[in-house]
């Protein structure tokens, strides 16, 4: 089985591009890929359109900063695309500055977009959001009596997502909620960059336990940092 | 009669609406405080958005699993039987109506059974997360509030004035001055907490609010 190169995190955080659209990984935080955040942080590359279920924690008031928050903070993103920014003050005060355009999307929705962006899917219909703000601008289709939005597929350059454990082949295992929007993210990027806590040989992994199957990686990164 | 906000009665008559082996989303904030009060011999299965059947109470301090979380992204615990799945897992089973009932918190809901709660323009623009997805999927729809917002104003209203997270898709609204079942565009109030009467709940709700003949007192 061919190895995935497995790389330092700023040589991952370098495969992103200035401009570039970015998928993260992570609920709250929760099994986002904390080393190479830190390192792309530390970079610094800007004008990122990043897809993400939200935009971690940041309080303004403790100065509590979390997951890809702290790239929000470093004014990386042109665009934010994600269903939920409530507990990141800081995105909170670049929408109403003008300053970042964020497009909120059902989680769901979300889910299923990225999904379809990477199965190969030309959409998806979803009674998600009719009558809503969701519904603006989107064309509603009837199937039999029921109406449903159609949803496009969301896809990216760069997809930065974290496994608990990794095989040199890049078969992944996510650990707990951990897992959310990971898997999906894997199949939907052009590029994939996957942090591992623990990188393993070939064959040590039961391929009956395997998550998320190695041919959707490019390149592994040794989890340093597993909060922040 | 002077109104004292009461989140713990909202959660405690919530809590006695289901039957053991429902499956439920509870929401971040208020509808959270109804898991303290499910009746022992009532065992629900919890879904948790973020990706898990099952949810937990929090773990004891020291005990905390930074890959175990509930969607508001605090350390919780998987129950005995739980799982866990990737987010259109999850989704999947909220937009399938494999979710029974779902508990969501409210800036505003309507007599239409309109419920507004994930914006206000220009001011708070939290997002709708899975509230979307999950008041669509929900085979039941509970909006938990205090009655009033902090001006004095009731939140049910007779029309929602924010940006909608759901469309007619609230069925039960649960307040700490009664049980509202929304019905043909009007709130039914089916109980009421006492000592509040049902006449100085109607008089201080901006909504069509029926009183029928068998509203009676919420007993715990």
């Amino acid at each position: 089985m061919l190895q995935k190169p497995v790389i330092s995190a700023s040589e991952a955080a370098a495969k992103v591009r200035e401009g570039d659209a970015l998928m993260v990984g992570g609920f709250m935080a929760c099994g986002s890929p904390h080393t190479i955040i830190q390192a792309l942080t530390e970079k610094g590359t800007r004008n990122l359109t990043l897809i993400c279920n939200d935009t971690g924690v940041h309080d303004l008031k403790s100065g509590r900063v979390t997951g890809v928050g702290h790239l929000v903070q470093k004014r990386q993103f042109r665009k934010i695309i994600a269903s939920h920014i409530g507990l990141n003050q800081e995105t909170q005060r670049q929408i109403n500055a003008g300053e970042t355009d964020v497009t909120l999307v059902p989680q769901g929705t979300l889910a299923e977009r990225v999904r379809a962006g990477g199965v190969g899917l030309g959409g998806i219909l979803t009674p998600t959001g009719l009558g809503t703000e969701v519904e603006e601008g989107k064309q509603v289709i009837t199937v039999g009596d029921r109406l449903f939005l159609l949803e496009l597929p969301l896809k990216a350059d760069v997809a930065l997502i974290k496994a608990k454990k990794a095989d040199r082949a890049g078969n992944l295992v996510y650990a707990d909620t951990a897992r959310n929007f990971n898997p999906l993210m894997a199949m939907a990027a052009s590029l994939v960059v996957a942090e591992a806590e623990e990188i393993v040989e070939v064959g040590e992994i039961d391929p009956n336990a395997i998550h998320t199957p190695g041919i959707f990686i490019d390149a592994l990164v040794q989890a340093e940092r597993l909060e922040g | 009669m002077e109104y004292v906000a009461n989140k713990d009665n909202i959660a405690r008559r919530i809590a006695r609406i289901f039957k053991p082996g429902n499956v439920v989303n509870l929401g971040i904030g208020l509808p959270t405080l109804v898991g303290n009060y499910v009746p022992e011999d009532v065992t629900l299965i919890l879904q948790s958005e973020n990706g898990m059947l099952g949810l937990g109470p929090a773990p004891a301090k020291g005990e905390e699993n930074r890959d175990l979380t509930n969607a508001g992204g605090a350390p919780v615990t998987i129950a005995p039987g739980g799982c866990y799945f990737d987010s259109a897992m999850s989704f999947g089973i909220i937009r399938g109506g494999h979710v029974d009932y779902t508990v969501l918190g409210v800036l505003e809901v309507d007599q239409e059974g309109n419920l507004a709660n994930y914006k206000i323009p220009g001011k708070m623009v939290p997002g709708m997360g899975g509230a979307m997805d999950l008041t669509t999927g929900s085979r039941v729809v509970i909006a938990a509030t205090l009655h009033f917002e902090p001006s004095g104003a009731s939140r049910l209203k007779r029309r929602c004035t924010l940006p909608l997270t759901a469309v007619r898709e609230v069925n039960l609204v649960v307040t700490d001055l009664g049980l509202f079942e929304v019905m043909g565009n009007r709130f039914f109030l089916r109980e009421y907490f006492e000592p509040y009467t049902p006449e100085w709940i109607k008089a201080r709700t901006d909504a069509e609010i029926i009183i029928p003949n068998d509203c009676r007192p919420v007993v715990f």
